[in-house]
């Protein structure tokens, strides 16, 4: 018990710590902090070529200067195809969120409700879709929803249509396939909150009179309230960026701000623009993040495990 | 403020000096001193919140003192981190690693010693023998109850031979029946080890039972210490009193104070009390009457050194090996009156009798704070 | 205090398999097309191997699998390694400079679109290059993305281990005698070890299936199987990918299959020994 290694001890004490917070603080704030401001950046620089942009700031004769334009800002206000974009990017994301939770809540529900011994395959099988790939799931409706796919050819056998239903490349198609994915994300967060809670809560409820339909409303849902708000933000935000499923599910009527940002850049080789587009997506995104964050240690905790 | 502040005149074992620990603007534990002897089994009695386990996380090391002092056997101990400190302790949860053995549980404190095998070996297979664990040396602990697991965390503890055993409310994760026959064995196996030992615990039978000396605190503070029949028979607060057993506590004024004896007038009547206070006449105090200390009887007393009232049963109440009376006294106060079964019950009382309440002067004890 | 193991509904056993086979149809159907014999990929034209035989002499699919693997294999990596630390410091430090943001930085690239991910990080690396030279786009850049999405799922799943654990078992081994390194590698890490399992298996398929992200950080030459797949299904239906789905879902559900099985044996185990313990107590 020597003072000196008790010292040595501390050393190490305060410097794993260190070492502990400050090496992933580090590589997130060089993968996202950073990168964030560098789009920031560029969507307030000007060029010529899209792709080449000239300094912010320039220092000529002792004197500082800050040049910042927003040029692409006024025309994302301006141009009404954005501002459609965004409308309806989070017309889609709203659809989504609440189809997923009028699906999902009653799934996560009989979920919680059935026998403990079923519990683990049921959940298995919701989560087996996400360890598939998830761009091979979307390709799939591709199949179902063509003219000449399987629903349309099952409905002409059956003879209930004459003529193929024209499903792909629409809202619909495009809205199915948003369910299909992001639907996991929301039963898994609810399945999580619900199976914690009190059944002999329930109990109580009926035995002071509340039926059952009463006592889910008034007793259930106000105390899953957390697994709610954090599986309609894991639905929500990233459906507004969705860029994969509008590509090979939307139509020319299903604009998402995702697939603009996209061509922008690929197609248009517009970088600033591409990056004003980015920033005004966080902007919209900003205020589910903030709840999401503050809902998730709460509820989805064990729901991606 | 009664810490027992008891300069022994040989060195004392641990030595707790003056100790504070802050959380925020909250004193956990406020300005406390203890000397411990040697193989001594001392509990640290209070309801949750009242610093007891912040008490005993700074001796294991885990917590560090605001101000104050730590001493064993004259050396301190603070600055000093827990894996040096030559103390063990068992945790209320027993803290059992659940990917080890039984057997490695055991031998992974004499490991990180550095202990040569063989010798690990040995002191294991005697920790083993003494917690009667022999044949479950190869299990994991979620392959044991919750008793034999008790009994590996103790093996685990003393097979370090610390200088200082600490016990984090040792029988708290028992079911009732088992509690009663543990509490035995612990303190003969701690006695037979003859090591020092510190225990934390909120259940005063576990408390009175186990240590040889008992610290009631509260709030951070010391109220008492005193062997267990010291802070039962004689509390010094009503605070003691009333934590400590059942008790019924009658408020008053100082009327005689003599050396030998003192009365206390009380709205039930006045109070004769076999020992001498230090106050002042017409100051107020409190009687303490603890319930089996109580005779009831149904012709008026003749002998007079004892207190009597007049009373009427309200309630009753059957316990198997005695039965608990609520008597409304003349004043209108009620009491609580434990009357020990002593042959097989019959119904000694019913509600509504009129009846003597008696108490000698010998079983009261006049409380001024 | 679980919810009570109750009885269902009809009601509700109807809503768990209509919602089970609107998860699974399309899988199955996926998978039954890719034995179909014919072009057209919706028409069954008898049942064949030979999409099988036709993806088994794919370069481009082989070469992009190849690299897919072996960015998900440093991807999942990196991201338990680093997620680890994360929620260590999160469980662990309960006060330190800037945790909040730490916090909001560890659980933002779960749900941030891709696409700001992707276009973000590359234009960074752009500039960087433009810089100083350094990084190529390439595999290190995707690793680069991969890592920061994959170290906030891998950081969840730790972290919930991490909150649900004995905390009195860390101190009861430094109580023992282990140095705090000692405490971590003796107790602390064979107590998470599934826990670290689980999440390099998570961000092993989230770095395999990743897709948008990738395509913005991927340079010429290093083309991954979600990003040709990609392509190759905007271009319309095609039965390779087909096989590629049936053969990813098999590998899929028998490796999930068999893992899920060998826990509930473990969890069934371990429960009947707890209760003989107590029986012969």
């Amino acid at each position: 018990m020597s003072t000196a290694t008790t010292l040595i001890d501390k050393m190490v004490d305060r410097w794993g710590r260190r070492l502990v917070i400050g090496t992933p603080y580090l590589y997130l704030i060089l993968v996202f902090s950073i990168p964030f401001f560098v789009v920031l950046k560029l969507s307030v620089s000007t060029s010529n070529d899209g792709i080449r942009f000239e300094d912010l700031t320039t220092f000529n004769d002792w004197v500082f200067n800050l040049t910042a334009s927003f040029q692409k800002y006024r025309f994302l206000l301006q141009d009404d195809l954005y501002l459609n974009t965004y409308g309806s990017s989070l017309k889609f994301a709203t659809i989504n969120t609440l189809i997923c939770l009028f699906i999902g809540y009653p799934f996560a529900y009989f979920m919680a409700r059935s026998p403990v011994s079923m519990r683990p395959v049921l959940l298995m099988l919701v989560s087996l879709p996400f360890w598939t790939s998830y761009l091979l799931r979307v390709y799939a409706w591709r199949g179902l929803l063509d003219d000449s796919g399987t629903v349309n050819s099952l409905l002409i056998w059956l003879g209930a249509i004459d003529e193929p239903i024209k499903m792909m490349h629409t809202a619909f198609s495009m809205t199915v396939g948003m369910v299909y994915t992001y639907l996991p994300f929301m039963i898994l967060p609810l399945y999580a909150n619900l199976v914690k809670m009190d059944g002999r809560l329930i109990e109580a409820a009926n035995d002071l009179g509340a039926g059952p339909m009463r006592a889910f409303w008034l007793v259930t849902v106000p105390l899953s309230k957390n697994g709610i708000i954090a599986g309609s933000m894991l639905v929500f935000i990233p459906s507004v960026g969705e860029y994969v499923i509008p590509e090979l599910l939307g139509g020319p009527e299903t604009l998402m701000i995702g697939r603009v940002l996209w061509d922008e850049f690929f197609a248009n080789n517009d970088w600033a623009m591409a990056s004003a587009v980015a920033v005004t997506m966080v902007i919209l995104i900003l205020f589910p993040l903030a709840l999401f964050n503050k809902y998730q240690t709460a509820a989805v905790g064990r729901g991606t495990a | 403020m009664a810490a027992n502040l008891a300069t022994t005149a040989h060195k004392s074992f641990v030595r707790i000096d003056r100790l504070t620990k802050r959380f925020g603007d909250v004193a956990a534990v406020d300005n406390v001193s203890l000397d411990i002897e040697q193989g001594e089994i001392f509990a640290l009695l209070g309801s949750s919140g009242c610093g007891k386990s912040t008490l005993l996380r700074m001796l294991a090391g885990f917590e560090t003192p605001s101000e104050g002092n730590i001493s064993l056997e004259g050396e301190s101990v603070i600055g000093m981190p827990p894996h040096q400190r030559p103390m063990n302790m068992m945790f209320q949860s027993y803290a059992l690693f659940p990917h080890l053995t039984v057997w490695e549980n055991i031998a992974f404190g004499l490991k990180r010693d550095g202990m040569p095998r063989a010798q690990i070996a040995a002191r294991v297979e005697e920790m083993l023998n003494m917690v009667q664990l022999k044949r479950y040396a190869k299990r994991k602990p979620h392959q044991l109850s919750g008793g034999q697991q008790q009994r590996v965390a103790l093996a685990r503890c003393l097979a370090k031979q610390p200088k200082l055993l600490l016990l984090d409310e040792p029988l708290g994760a028992l079911d009732r029946k088992l509690r009663e026959q543990t509490q035995f064995e612990l303190v003969s196996i701690i006695k037979s080890v003859g090591v020092t030992c510190v225990l934390v615990t909120h259940d005063q039978e576990e408390a009175m039972t186990m240590a040889d000396r008992i610290a009631v605190m509260s709030e951070g503070r010391f109220i008492q210490v005193g062997k267990p029949h010291e802070i039962y028979e004689t509390p010094n607060s009503r605070f003691v009193a009333d934590f400590i057993g059942k008790v019924n506590l009658f408020d008053g004024v100082l009327a005689i104070d003599e050396p030998d004896h003192c009365a206390i007038d009380t709205p039930e009547g006045r109070f004769y009390v076999a020992h001498g206070i230090t106050g002042t006449i017409g100051m107020d105090v409190s009687v303490a009457l603890r319930p089996e200390k109580i005779g009831l009887q149904t012709e008026a007393p003749t002998d007079t050194s004892s207190n009597a009232f007049r009373g009427t049963v309200v309630d009753s109440g059957y316990y198997g090996s005695f039965s608990v009376y609520r008597v409304e006294l003349a004043g209108g106060r009620k009491i609580q009156v434990a009357i020990t079964h002593a042959e097989r019950h019959v119904e000694l009382y019913r509600r509504g009798d009129a009846l003597w309440v008696t108490c000698s002067a010998q079983s009261l004890v006049v409380l001024i704070s | 205090m679980e919810a009570a193991g109750g009885r269902v509904s009809n009601f509700g056993r109807f809503w768990l398999i209509a919602g089970y086979a609107f998860l699974y149809i399309p899988i199955l159907t996926l998978i039954i097309y890719s034995f179909n014999d014919s072009k057209m990929v919706t028409l069954w034209g008898g049942f064949t191997f030979k999409w099988y035989g036709v993806l088994a002499e794919d370069k481009e699919v082989l070469d992009a699998l190849a690299l897919s693997l072996k960015l998900a294999f440093t991807t999942a990596t990196s991201s338990v390694v680093l997620g680890m630390l994360g929620a260590f410091a999160m469980v662990r430090y309960q006060k330190f400079f800037g945790r909040t943001m730490f916090s909001a930085h560890l659980t933002a690239p779960l749900v941030v679109p891709e696409v700001i991910t992707g276009l973000s990080l590359l234009l960074f690396f752009v500039m960087l290059q433009r810089a100083i030279g350094w990084p190529e786009r390439g595999m290190f850049t995707i690793w680069a993305g991969h890592t920061s999405v994959g170290m906030a799922y891998a950081a969840v799943v730790i972290q919930s281990r991490l909150l649900e654990m004995d905390k009195s078992l860390e101190e009861a081994a430094q109580d023992l005698g282990c140095k705090p390194f000692q405490v971590f590698y003796l107790i602390t890490l064979p107590m998470i070890g599934q826990a670290l399992a689980s999440a390099w298996l998570l961000t092993f398929t989230v770095s395999l299936d990743d897709v948008v992200a990738t395509a913005f950080l991927s340079g010429p030459g290093s083309t991954t199987l979600p990003v040709l797949i990609l392509s190759r299904a905007k271009l319309g239906l095609n039965p390779t990918i087909n096989a590629i789905a049936t053969i990813t879902v098999a590998v899929v559900a028998v490796g999930v299959m068999a893992g899920s099985l060998w826990m509930y044996k473990q969890e069934k185990r371990r429960a009947a020994e707890q209760a003989a313990a107590y029986r012969d107590g």
